[in-house]
């Protein structure tokens, strides 16, 4: 690589190679036995679990915390996402919780102290009908009450952004507008973990792989501890943070919570060279779209129709999305699809995370972050760390308590987000 | 893709098929239920690791529900039957002990 080319900032379009990663330091976070008892248990090493544990210690100063991990550290959904980073979201209660999270993300790196190229390209959002476009322009207006950046953009101005894009009126799926969303974005997930844990296992919490909950010590309606894969644990409060497992741990605990597991597919293209600096999402036709910092093309599909915890899916929706992608962006035509992966989501009746208290004492849970969650990562962890220090909800997430099933105060984001959620 | 038994059609690809999740839930009187019953009936499905009895409709064969046995870690079919018979035993030799989850 010359040193003209190392001028060129990330995202960049240009002819150039892409800029290498920085070195990795030898250990991030320390190896530990379990103790006997901790003041927090959360279960779960993701994204959200990790948060949680940081935001626990650094804002609300305990010390005493345990991340445990069934597998390995942010092996689940954390690393099988498209890392889209977004708020634009229609209702005010999801527009609220998900813009405090993209806050949080524009200072993560520095408040972490740890790199994870959070780009902020801006995400578009397509229109492919009149209904699409009345209910783009409907959320537009909405997130504009609620304070949040959003265009409207017309077909020309959405080439203008994305020259590569098709917006021939005479096809499958016109683009009709979109609405863009310029603060939004992509960061590399594998980093936004390890900064969490590396900052996180700094601050004194343990993190402990390989080790799967088995069970819970509860006495009296009150959680106690865990059982685990390598003894019991003691802990003051627990915190369920496991995604796609949250409903095995739930019954395990004695109660059941609203959540279907469903595998969410992506994939990746092999490295090319920029040709795209902007998130684009299509919920009509089961898109979205980013290039990634090394050069390659990191596409989402939908969900596969039925309950699976096999973290793979149906081939023909890989199938049906790249229909639609290569319609929009005929260049990608010529590019292979290197690898596919799925992963488990949990989803909610009303497409909404599910951020709480549980009908246990003392234990507390996160998920139903469904198609969506890696854009919550900070928020998610940062309301959950809240409502466990203080055993009550923080107002951001007072509305997505699991209490909502009963009253039917839904936040109903299927409309609003389509499957790209 | 699953290839799924239709109790009225034979073996379909699962493009023909669409998923309707748990089986057997009946339809309970609301007037007899307390809030948090019919909250439950409303939003709550089973979610099991392991062998799970689901309904598909074959909306783009024979049109008509029907039940199945489907593992959610191997995706192995079980057994289809049809609505209001008799349940066919879950077929236990994979995903057993959390089929009850």
């Amino acid at each position: 690589m010359t040193n003209t080319e190392n001028i060129l900032a990330p995202g960049t379009i240009g002819r150039r190679r892409a800029a290498p990663l920085p070195e990795q330091p030898p250990q991030l976070w320390k190896s530990v036995t379990p103790k006997k008892a901790y003041d927090v248990i959360i279960v779960g090493g993701g994204g959200h679990g990790l948060a949680t544990a940081y935001y626990l210690a650094k804002n609300h100063g305990l010390n005493n915390i345990a991340v445990i991990e069934k597998g390995w550290l942010a092996g689940g959904n954390t690393a099988r996402n498209t890392t889209i980073i977004r708020s634009n979201y229609l209702w005010d209660e999801s527009a609220a919780i998900y813009e405090h999270s993209l806050k949080l993300w524009e200072t993560l790196e520095e408040d972490l102290g740890y790199e994870m190229f959070f780009s902020q390209r801006g995400v578009l959002t397509l229109a492919h009908s009149v209904s699409d476009v009345r209910s783009k322009r409907r959320n537009f207006f909405a997130n504009a009450l609620n304070g949040i950046d959003s265009e409207w953009l017309t077909p020309e101005e959405v080439k203008k952004l994305v020259p590569i894009i098709n917006i021939s009126p005479d096809v499958r799926y016109p683009v009709h507008g979109a609405t863009y969303q310029p603060r939004g974005g992509i960061a590399k997930h594998d980093w936004v973990a390890w900064g969490y844990a590396k900052a996180a296992s700094d601050l004194g919490v343990d993190i402990i792989q390989g080790t799967e909950v088995t069970g819970f010590d509860i006495r009296n309606n009150k959680v106690h501890g865990v059982q685990t894969s390598r003894g019991s644990i003691a802990a003051d409060k627990v915190g369920l943070v496991a995604a796609g497992h949250s409903s095995i741990l739930a019954n395990l605990a004695g109660f059941s919570i609203p959540i279907q597991s469903r595998p969410l597919q992506a994939l990746v293209s092999p490295l090319l060279e920029q040709v795209l600096n902007t998130v684009v999402m299509s919920g009509a036709v089961h898109v979205y779209v980013s290039q990634a910092h090394k050069g390659e093309l990191v596409m989402g599909a939908g969900t596969d129709a039925f309950n699976s915890y096999a973290q793979r899916g149906g081939f023909h929706v890989i199938e049906h999305q790249l229909a639609a992608a290569l319609e929009l962006f005929p260049i990608f035509s010529r590019a292979q699809v290197l690898r596919t992966w799925g992963g488990i989501v949990d989803i909610a009746p009303d497409a909404s995370p599910i951020i709480g208290l549980t009908p246990v004492e003392n234990l507390f849970i996160n998920t139903g972050w469904g198609t969506g969650g890696f854009k919550a990562t900070p928020g998610s962890g940062w309301v959950m760390a809240y409502t466990m220090a203080n055993g009550t909800p923080h107002a951001l997430n007072q509305p997505f308590a699991l209490e909502r099933f009963l009253t039917g105060h839904l936040i109903d984001e299927h409309g609003a987000a389509g499957v790209a959620h | 893709m699953l290839h799924i038994p239709c109790p009225h059609c034979g073996l379909r690809n699962e493009t023909e098929f669409h998923y309707g999740a748990e089986a057997g839930v009946a339809y309970p009187d609301p007037n007899a239920l307390t809030d948090i019953e019919w909250a439950k009936f409303l939003h709550i499905r089973a979610n099991p690791k392991g062998w799970l009895a689901e309904r598909w409709v074959h909306f783009a064969g024979c049109g008509r529900w029907f039940n199945l046995w489907r593992n959610t870690i191997t995706h192995e079919i079980g057994p289809a039957y049809l609505p209001f018979t008799q349940q066919p035993k879950a077929p236990d030799n994979i995903g057993k002990e959390d089929s009850k989850a």
